[in-house]
């Protein structure tokens, strides 16, 4: 449920970015253990995005995996299941090496040669 | 017309994170420390600020963020506490935001009297997803969850049960009603976020809330203390 937030967000910061012109694309990477459902993200970007310089856009996600390192045996692992305990020595000092990531990357926009806007 | 890429590599909370770091210098220039509580709709967030702020906290004045999306019941019921109690509305009319974020709660705070609290405890909306993503301003979080939600929830909501330092296990009273294993609770809890201090209270009965006094009432030295 918290997709429309995040899209919500996505679409401001893609605005931002945009300075004016025509939004075509926006490149998001989302880490696992932010619970980002891909469907529902998308969804909800394509509702929000309406009457937006980024109405219409494409919504790639890239789904980055989630890491874990531990500190006490230097192994490092990636989960597939939120638990946060190292399976070699079970320690739990582990540090989340990769997967909160709530990035928007890039965003692709059409842009006119001659008269470029920039408000 | 051609396209062009423009790299943007910003998080995408970005701007609530900005307008959350506004907020914390305007408390810490008030020298109030700011207390975020979260938990599912139900689990007994203002029955335990009831129970907890009647007595007073020491010295501490406390104030109280309500974060609803619609009405005032919560300030309310806080009302006879007398301490200054905000009401804060994620909506207007029907429906709302399922979360408080940092512009909201900067939108309250010409209402809030900072300059006569010490501390402000401020109680998010009932929802155990979206509140976790949204950096409010605030020193610490905690969370309350009640036994009649279950002893799976950490391992459904770990975002939520990672974002905070103190989980407030509450309804105590209601064991031997429900189908709750506080040793499953504590094993689920403790495979998202080991080691994560917990209390369990009964805000109805009063099991247990001496000690989350204490933690309230010990947080602004704590918050004050150098990290590390």
């Amino acid at each position: 449920m918290h997709e429309f937030s995040i899209a919500s967000a996505v679409v401001d910061t893609a605005v931002r970015h945009a300075a004016g012109r025509r939004v075509t694309v926006v490149s998001v990477r989302c880490g696992r253990l932010r619970q980002v459902v891909p469907a529902s993200l998308a969804f909800a970007f394509e509702v929000l995005a309406r009457d937006t310089l980024c109405d219409g856009a494409v919504l790639e996600q890239e789904i980055v995996p989630a890491r874990l390192a531990c500190a006490a045996c230097a192994r490092e692992w990636e989960i597939e299941l939120p638990v946060f305990r190292c399976p070699t020595c079970g320690t739990a000092a582990v540090a989340v090496v990769a997967g909160e990531e709530l990035e928007v990357e890039s965003i692709e926009v059409s842009q006119d040669e001659e008269a470029p806007c920039i408000a | 017309m051609h396209r062009v890429k423009v790299r943007v590599v910003e998080d995408a909370l970005d701007a609530n994170n900005t307008i959350a770091r506004a907020n914390r210098d305007d408390f810490d220039r008030h020298g109030v420390t700011v207390l975020n509580v979260m938990s599912a709709p139900g689990a007994g967030k203002t029955t335990i600020l009831e129970r907890v702020l009647r007595d007073g906290l020491g010295d501490l004045r406390v104030g109280v963020l309500e974060g609803d999306v619609q009405g005032s019941l919560d300030a309310d019921r806080l009302a006879h506490l007398h301490i200054p109690v905000t009401q804060l509305n994620t909506g207007n009319g029907f429906g709302g935001e399922c979360h408080l974020d940092a512009n909201m709660v900067r939108s309250a705070l010409p209402a809030i009297p900072l300059e006569d609290i010490d501390l402000l405890i401020v109680e998010n909306v009932g929802n155990l997803v979206c509140p976790a993503e949204f950096r409010l301003g605030e020193d610490a979080r905690i969370m309350v969850a009640s036994v009649a939600e279950g002893d799976d929830k950490p391992g459904k909501y770990p975002l939520m049960f990672r974002s905070c330092e103190l989980v407030v296990v509450n309804k105590l009273d209601l064991l031997g009603h429900v189908d709750f294993d506080m040793d499953r609770f504590d094993y689920h809890l403790d495979a998202v976020h080991p080691g994560v201090a917990r209390m369990r209270v009964s805000a109805r009965t009063g099991e247990g809330l001496d000690e989350l006094r204490e933690w309230l009432t010990a947080l602004p030295d704590r918050a004050a203390a150098p990290a590390g």
